[in-house]
Order: C-alpha cells, then structure tokens, then sequence
C-alpha cells in the first residue's frame, strides 16, 4: 500500500460563491509578492497535467521585464476522457475570470485571454456575458484588465501552451523549442502566464480561504484537491472533486462497475494501469516517499473485462496521428509507424517480438520528440504493451 | 462585387488585418460558407497582405476549418475511446441510414455533412455528436431520427 488514504470528497471548484467582486477588491489591494508568497506556499501544481508549481510561474513571469504582459486562461480540453475545465466555465466562470485578473496584479498584465476550443463554442454566449459584467465591476473599481475570448477551431496540439501562442498569432499551432519559457516569452514574444481553467479556479480558493486551508488537503507533494473526469465502464460517470494522493484500488472501489480490469489515468497521454497494480499506484504528483504516482489532468477511464486493450490502444494511436502536429519526425513518423506496428503483430504478419521494436520506437519519440504530445505516445503504449501483451497479439 | 468577398471585408474591418486577427476571420468564413474555398483563401491572403500560401497552410491545420465544401449542417460524431466504447458504430449506421451518405460525404441537397471528429469532452455522456455548434449527448439510434427529422424539417 502507498497510503492509507481514504477517497475524500472536497466540494470547493463548484461550491457557489457569489462574492467575486469581494476577492476580487481584497485581493488585488494586496502586494504582488504576498499573494506570490501564498500561492507558493499552498504548493498548487499546475492541473491541465503537466503539474507546474503556479506559484512560480506567476513569480517568474513577475520578474520579467517588458512593456506588455498577458494572463492566458487555457481552455483547450483536449485530452479524451477530461471534461471538468467545460463545467468550470459554465458553472463558475467567475472563479476563473477572478484569478485571471489577480494574476494581472500580480505579474503586471493589463490583458487576458481564454482560449476556448472550437468544440465548446456553444460556451461563447454565456461566457461573453459573464466577461462583460466582470469588465464592468472592474471599471467600477477603476481595476485596468481586460478579458477575450479566442477560439480554437478542433487541433488538439493546441493545448500545449506554445502551439497555443502560435494558433492565437494566427498560425499553424506548431509547438515551439522551450526554452524560451512562456514566462519569459509566451504569446507575441511577450512575458505570459498561461494556467488551465481548473488551476486558476484553485488560486480563488487559496486566495479567497488562504494558502493552508488549499495546502491541508492532499498528501506530500500533492497538495489540494482535484477535479476527476470520471468515464468508461462505471456506474457514475461524471465530474469529482476530490483530495490528491488517494489509491487507484480506493478510486476503483468508489468508481468501478465491480469487473474493472484496467484504469486509463491521464487520458490517451497518460497511463494504463491493470488491475494488479491499483494497490501500489497513488494519484497525484511524483514525489520521493511514494511508489508509482501518476500525475493526471484529471481523466480516468475505467474498462471492465469485456473490453479489448488491443482496440484501446488502436484509438489512442489513431488520435496522436490524426492529432500530431506534423513538425517533427519523431512524432508524424513515429504515430504512423506504431499502428501499422500493432495491426501487423495483430494480423500475424509480424512475430510477437516486433512489439519489443515497437517500445523502442516510443522510447525515441519520448527522448526526441519536439513536444509532450510526441513524447507521451510512449506512456499509454508502453503502459499498454507490457501490461496487456497477449491481447496484443492474439 | 462578390458577396464572399464582402464578407471577408467586414470581418477584416470587424476584427483587423494583422496576422493574430487571421484565425478568427478564417472561422467568419467557415461560420458563414461552410468551408473555404480556394477563392476565399486567396482574398483572405490580399486582404490581410499574406502569402496564400500563409492562408493556406494555417486553414489547413485546423479540423474544424473545412476546406472543401459541406452542408449546412455539419455533423461531427466523437469517435474518441469512450464513445466509440458506448456505441459510436451504431449512432453512424443510424445517420448515414437516415441520411443515405457515408462517412465523409454530403447530402445532395446540400443540407447534411457526415464526419467524425476527436474526443469532445462528453465522455461521461456518451457517445456524443456536434451539429454545427450545438451537442448533442447520450445518444441512441432512437434519438438520432428524432434530432435529425427536426433538422430535416428547417
């Protein structure tokens, strides 16, 4: 066992708060680097997955100098199986609207953008409409930030933060080299912070109850809450808000139909995990003291035992090629070659051990693909492959 | 003067005529015309002072930017793990017998376009389809002819 860790239901994304113009006036009458300082403290790591400590992020993009800065809300849900940021915007948009204009104080920003996918178009009105009462409390109170909305138009490559920069500079969204980072230089080459829907929900929280009520829930390294999207073979899809650091068998008991065979954790990006392993797999950050922990954007997608892992992967590869961006080889290549890999094996056409080459293959594309996308192909497969390798094969 | 044109006129006035302002007048144009033609991305590029090639290239990354010609309404069935899980296969066969197209194709009158797009973001709802910009979620083959006869009958 990682922990003992209860799964513990935390209502504070969705709790309604009709109060934002309050946090907003106390909040922003404090100085930049105390709310810095509390944003570090209560140790929130960035939630779209990657797990980026934001209150660093909001430091360093403080501390560049530039005549223009912008705050960027990343509203580009893409990965199968995540659905929490579309219920954010529409449940509590000011939440988000809140921080996005906290960390205009904060680093120095007069201008933000949310950048919606095409897909949640039908979110514009009721966002729109929310934006334009925020504008109107802000000029009451003589705050300078402004808010638009940008939509994205279906690439999934988008929601990597510098292909994001690329898509709103009017672009093909190709993922740029890092460095430079955003926070030195994000959109029009300008300091950015760029947050996901969830993490900027998170900062309200903190700096609405203060950085210990937020740093209180959670384990070591994984502090807070998060929210699940929860999809597959269960009885209760939907969206959860729960404390990090809970076990997969904890989440399995709560989550699964009785016959789960194998939990996706992190979308097609993220991990499969089979039923032997729920035990020792802890959700939340990588840290030092536990076992496997797998970091997530939040999606978790059970199979129970009449699912094919072989059709499951089939979909994965068949979403990174339609979804990658084409720039480097590794990746086009790479996805390409991977499923024609797998049909091969599956076919009979090539041995069992042409999947051993196949793991070599993701092992390359995770050392020399450009972007995460590329580089991540390698978890689900491999994750998949070694778990599941006779359905792979017959 | 031809009304396409027109239209990339005002959405260049309404939006401006640097390159950050490119994608949203793309998507003016496909909100409008259903897809972009070649004529469309060549006076996008003059308009905007761009090489077509620009145009072109950017138009064409994007899924939902069509660059050959759709219906008025556009269906897009998710064909992401989940719904393919909860029944994608049955929501298309109920489509395309409804409609008499396959995958990929138009209508002959024009009115309906069949494609599958990735994951939506309604996978707790499976399986999941866009008309237009409108979702549409739990689906059944039942509910795809009642959603579908309203269409027909706009």
């Amino acid at each position: 066992m990682v922990t003992n860790y209860q799964l513990k239901r935390v209502d504070f994304i969705f709790r309604n708060e009709n109060d934002y113009e309050d946090v907003l006036s106390k909040t922003i009458a404090r100085k930049p680097q105390e709310l810095i300082n509390e944003l570090i403290s209560s140790e929130l790591k960035g939630r779209g997955g990657a797990g980026f400590p934001t209150g660093l992020k909001w430091k360093l993009s403080s501390e560049s100098k530039a005549d223009e800065k912008y705050v960027i809300c990343n509203a580009d849900e893409g990965e199968p199986g995540t659905f929490k940021d579309r219920e954010i915007l529409s449940k509590v948009p000011f939440k988000v609207l809140t921080a996005m204009a906290v960390c205009g104080h904060v680093i120095g920003a007069k201008r933000g953008f949310i950048y919606l996918r095409g897909e949640y178009k039908y979110l514009k009105p009721e966002l729109e409409k929310a934006i334009s009462e925020f504008a109107y409390y802000c000029k009451e109170i003589k705050f300078d930030f402004s808010i638009h909305i940008f939509m994205g138009s279906g690439a999934y490559i988008c929601g990597e933060e510098t292909a994001l920069f690329e898509s709103m500079e009017g672009k093909r969204g190709e993922p740029r080299n890092k460095p430079p980072y955003p926070t030195n230089s994000g959109y029009m080459n300008k300091p950015t912070v760029i947050n996901n829907v969830e993490t900027l929900a998170h900062t309200f929280t903190i700096f609405k109850y203060g950085a210990k009520r937020f740093y209180d829930l959670g384990v070591q390294y994984s502090r807070g809450s998060k929210l699940f999207s929860v999809s597959g073979d269960t009885p209760k899809p939907g969206i959860y808000e729960l404390e990090l650091g809970m076990s997969l068998a904890d989440f399995v008991d709560e989550f699964g139909d009785g016959d789960t065979k194998a939990v996706q954790v992190g979308g097609a990006s993220g991990f499969l995990v089979p039923r032997k392993k729920f035990d020792v797999t802890a959700i939340g950050y990588q840290g030092k003291l536990t076992g496997i922990s797998l970091p997530t954007g939040g999606s978790m997608m059970l199979f129970n035992s009449s699912r094919s892992m072989y059709n499951v992967l089939d979909n994965y590869l068949e979403f990174f090629r339609e979804e990658s961006c084409g720039q480097c080889t590794p990746c086009r290549v790479g996805c390409q070659q991977l499923i024609k890999g797998i049909k091969a094996v599956k076919r009979g056409e090539k041995n069992a051990k042409y999947l051993d080459k196949l793991l070599r293959l993701t092992e390359t594309m995770q050392l020399t693909a450009k972007c995460g996308l590329g580089q991540s192909v390698a978890n689900s497969f491999s994750s998949i492959v070694e778990n599941f390798r006779e359905e792979m094969i017959y | 003067m031809n009304l396409v044109t027109d239209l990339i006129k005002d959405l260049a006035n309404q939006h401006g005529r640097s390159r950050e302002n490119l994608l949203p007048i793309l998507q003016g144009v496909v909100e409008q015309e259903k897809y972009l033609s070649e004529f469309s991305m060549i006076e996008i590029a003059r308009e905007l002072d761009l090489p077509a090639s620009e145009v072109y290239g950017t138009a064409t990354f994007y899924s939902f930017l069509e660059h050959k010609k759709m219906g008025t309404y556009i269906i897009r069935v998710c064909k992401t793990i989940t719904c393919s899980m909860k029944g994608k296969n049955q929501i298309l066969l109920a489509i395309e017998d409804m409609l008499k197209i396959h995958l990929g194709e138009t209508t002959g009158d024009g009115r309906f376009s069949l494609l599958e797009t990735n994951c939506l973001g309604w996978c707790h709802k499976a399986p999941a389809m866009l008309i237009n910009d409108d979702v549409y979620t739990e689906l059944t083959p039942e509910r795809i002819r009642e959603i579908l006869s309203d269409y027909m009958k706009k």
